[in-house]
């Protein structure tokens, strides 16, 4: 151990110390009473450590899942306790069920208080474990450097995740010999599980053998930073492969093999092969009911594979025959190896059928329309080109995000931040800031609802303050347009409690100092979209969209996966 | 509906505050009840050991160890029929000497299960019964029926493994060697 591994200062002091020695640069945030001191000791450190105030702390959150779902590296959120800690508590329940890697740091009350109902106490701890990967409270100097090496490791390791460090003020302030050391074993957690060659084996076998294989592409591929191994796999067996919706980025959306989205809202063809295929291998994903439908029905043909670094994700929701578990950059490469170069083309070329049928009744209606108002989907198609397939797409949950999912383009990786596994209404501005610390070269686009923006909408506060070059789209239809599909297919038509009378959301842009244009009429859509891409910093485009479009095709809840409504 | 079974899960942690919060949770989160359980230390150093018996289905009780084995600070989470463990159980029976005294064949219901008797007052004795859950219900009937119990408290199930293999320690020795750490 180095002379400056034995420096004594307060616990605050080493809680940023330690940060910066895990590769912390940005931190999202909001000061209060219970982390004053650690805020104290931040401003020394703003040559090292850049923070970022958010509005409110949710917002702290979902800019740290955003960061670290565009950069690969955990994100950080620096909190104080009670309100300041619970108002986290939707983006760790969002990071754990998307495995983001985030470190939630929250203040909280000197131990000698803890249990007394002191001000502002809330047991974050206890509160935060079951929807957290580790929860850990540090009540004493002598611990941070030690806590913070092994949220930072179990964060990023295996699996990904959320954690949180409580930290009481006594450990803030105490004195503490600064020691810290990276921590890459912990005996009872197994980040990298051994690979069963056996079952490597009978997966190529499986591969091999098949005629009609179908490969599901998952957020586990990005997370393991396993793209290119993807590639080479999906390319040397000639396997076409559909998409999750947090996997949408894995592989450009222009590849031959590659034919779009999964599930509810996916690609029809993808549907009806999972419904046809004879093995499918699923890489990464965890066969969420969006994407299967009906379970009881879902790819009752085919011999499953699935690769997957959680063990508890195998054969949680559907058979599967042949579990491959391990790191998916390792099991791709070695299942490639066994691989016999097999043409597929007539399978391959069988999709082509369900693809037209779609461009038919769906998609050619949805990006010219003969008429009448702003179609969500061509709103989609015009930003994702005028970027050049190249930005980053971050959207809010409902029909934006479904649409912009649908229709937009993607030529790199780590491009699509969505809430998927949570649907968080609200989480799109907030990501999206983070995306654009995360990748300050690449254009965010950030597509949300009515509904959504105004439940987040006080970061836009954090916009102005920063110019956060976001570009953000607005596709307003003045409905929970997503609920409201439900309420017109399966609910009658009753739009109970649906319809939202908005405000004048240019004139709200401007009270923030953010330039913004709304389009009515499409033959102002590319214009404006010029425009918002051509304004530096950030720009708010309103477009006001058919109010009661649905998104299409679907699957209706509880139904088969490859009986997909394609009009409606 | 499938059909409730009683299982036995071992569950080997770190010893940490907040463990069996998070173990609990999990049964807590499939609306499972927990029948017994039993905490202690373990053969390990800084190792707990849970001794959990519930009444669950077969897939259930798969969810229930997937999800445990996934806390960060759990070390192994297995699950048991009886034939796989030695198991077994104490309970302390707190008994009204007049009432015992007034039944004639008492010394001979008490030997006939091997108790032991832990403490006799002119008010009660204790009584200690140490073996199989079936037996310490039956003896409970018993002394119930003449209604000398004041009070009863019984362990919650203990167990080892009947496998000559340990489990847990070759666990943590293949992992420290698979990722090169050296001995402990």
């Amino acid at each position: 151990m180095d002379t400056e591994n034995k420096e004594m200062m307060t616990g605050s002091q080493a809680l940023l110390n330690a940060l910066v020695r895990e590769g912390v640069d940005t931190i999202f945030g909001y000061p209060g009473g219970a982390i004053i001191p650690v805020y104290d000791a931040l401003a020394d450190f703003s040559d090292e450590i850049r923070h970022i105030l958010v509005r409110h702390e949710q917002g702290a959150a979902h800019a740290a899942e955003g960061y670290a779902r565009a950069s690969g590296k955990p994100g950080v959120c620096l909190v104080t306790g009670g309100p300041g800690a619970t108002n986290t508590l939707t983006g760790i329940a969002d990071a754990m069920l998307d495995s983001t890697p985030i470190v939630v740091i929250a203040g909280q009350i000197s131990t000698e208080m803890i249990g007394t109902d002191a001000f502002q106490e809330v047991d974050f701890t206890c509160v935060t474990q079951p929807i957290c990967k580790w929860s850990y409270q540090i009540s004493s100097p002598d611990e941070i450097c030690w806590a913070v090496a092994r949220a930072f490791f179990v964060a990023r390791s295996g699996r990904p995740g959320p954690v949180v460090l409580s930290i009481t003020k006594n450990a803030q302030v105490g004195m503490t010999s600064f020691a810290h050391e990276k921590v890459n074993y912990i005996r009872s957690y197994d980040y990298d599980p051994e690979i069963d060659i056996t079952r490597i084996r009978e997966a190529a076998a499986a591969i091999n053998a098949a005629r009609r294989p179908f490969v599901l592409a998952g957020q586990g591929i990005e997370l393991g930073n396993a793209q290119e191994e993807f590639r080479a796999f999906v390319e040397k067996g000639n396997l076409p492969f559909g998409s999750t919706l947090l996997g949408l980025s894995v592989m450009p959306s222009s590849h031959p093999l590659n034919k779009g989205m999964l599930g509810m809202h996916g690609n029809l063809c993808n549907n009806v092969k999972t419904n046809e295929c004879d093995v499918l291998i699923a890489v990464g994903m965890r066969f969420d009911d969006r994407v299967t439908g009906n379970v009881a029905t879902y790819a009752r043909q085919a011999k499953v594979i699935h690769l997957d670094i959680d063990p508890s994700e195998l054969g949680k929701n559907v058979h599967v025959d042949i579990p491959v578990l391990g790191d998916c950059k390792k099991t791709l490469a070695m299942l490639t190896e066994r691989l016999v170069k097999t043409d597929r083309t007539e399978w391959g070329d069988s999709f082509r059928k369900y693809q037209e049928e779609e461009y038919e009744k769906v998609i050619s209606k949805e990006l010219h329309p003969a008429g009448g108002p702003l179609r969500m989907g061509e709103v989609a198609d015009a930003v994702s080109r005028a970027t050049g397939h190249n930005a980053i797409l971050v959207t809010d949950v409902g029909q934006n995000q479904m649409i912009a999912a649908r229709y937009f383009n993607f030529t790199q990786k780590r491009s699509i931040i969505t809430s998927g596994g949570m649907g968080t209404m609200g989480y799109a501005v907030p990501a999206g800031i983070g995306a654009s610390y995360a990748c300050p070269d690449r254009t965010v686009c950030v597509f949300m609802g009515d509904g959504g923006l105004q439940m987040t909408v006080e970061e836009f506060g954090t916009i102005m303050e920063h110019r956060i070059p976001l570009k953000m789209i607005l596709l307003n239809n003045n409905y929970l347009g997503n609920v409201r599909q439900w309420q017109e297919l399966f609910y009658n038509g009753r739009y109970s409690f649906t319809r939202m009378t908005n405000p004048d959301f240019q004139i709200l842009a401007s009270a923030y100092g953010i330039p913004s244009r709304r389009v009515i009429d499409r033959k102002e859509l590319p214009d404006a979209v010029r425009e918002m891409l051509e304004t530096d910093g950030p720009f708010f485009l309103e477009a006001c969209v058919e109010e009661e479009e649905n998104v299409m095709p679907m699957t209706p809840p509880g139904s088969s996966i490859d009986d997909m409504l394609l009009e409606c | 509906m499938e059909e409730n079974r009683l299982y036995t899960i071992i569950v080997h942690s770190e010893n940490f505050s907040g463990i069996l919060n998070q173990v609990a949770a999990v049964f807590t989160r499939l609306q499972v009840n927990i029948e017994s359980l039993n905490v202690s230390a373990s053969s390990m150093k800084n190792v707990h050991k849970f001794t959990i018996s519930c009444k669950t289905t077969a897939k259930n009780i798969e969810k229930i160890l997937k999800q445990i084995n996934k806390k960060l600070d759990v070390i192994n989470a297995s699950c048991y029929t009886d034939d796989e463990i030695f198991q077994s159980e104490i309970a302390l029976f707190k008994i009204s000497t007049d009432e015992f005294q007034n039944w004639v064949d008492t010394s001979r219901l008490l030997r006939g299960y091997n108790t032991h008797i832990v403490e006799v007052t002119p008010e009660y004795l204790v009584v200690e019964l140490a073996g199989s859950g079936e037996a310490i219900d039956s003896l409970y009937k018993e002394l119930d029926r003449i209604k000398c119990v004041r009070q009863f408290v019984r362990s919650g199930k203990i167990a080892v493994t009947a496998s000559p293999l340990e489990k847990v320690n070759d666990l943590l020795d293949k992992r420290r060697k698979r990722y090169n750490i050296g001995p402990q």
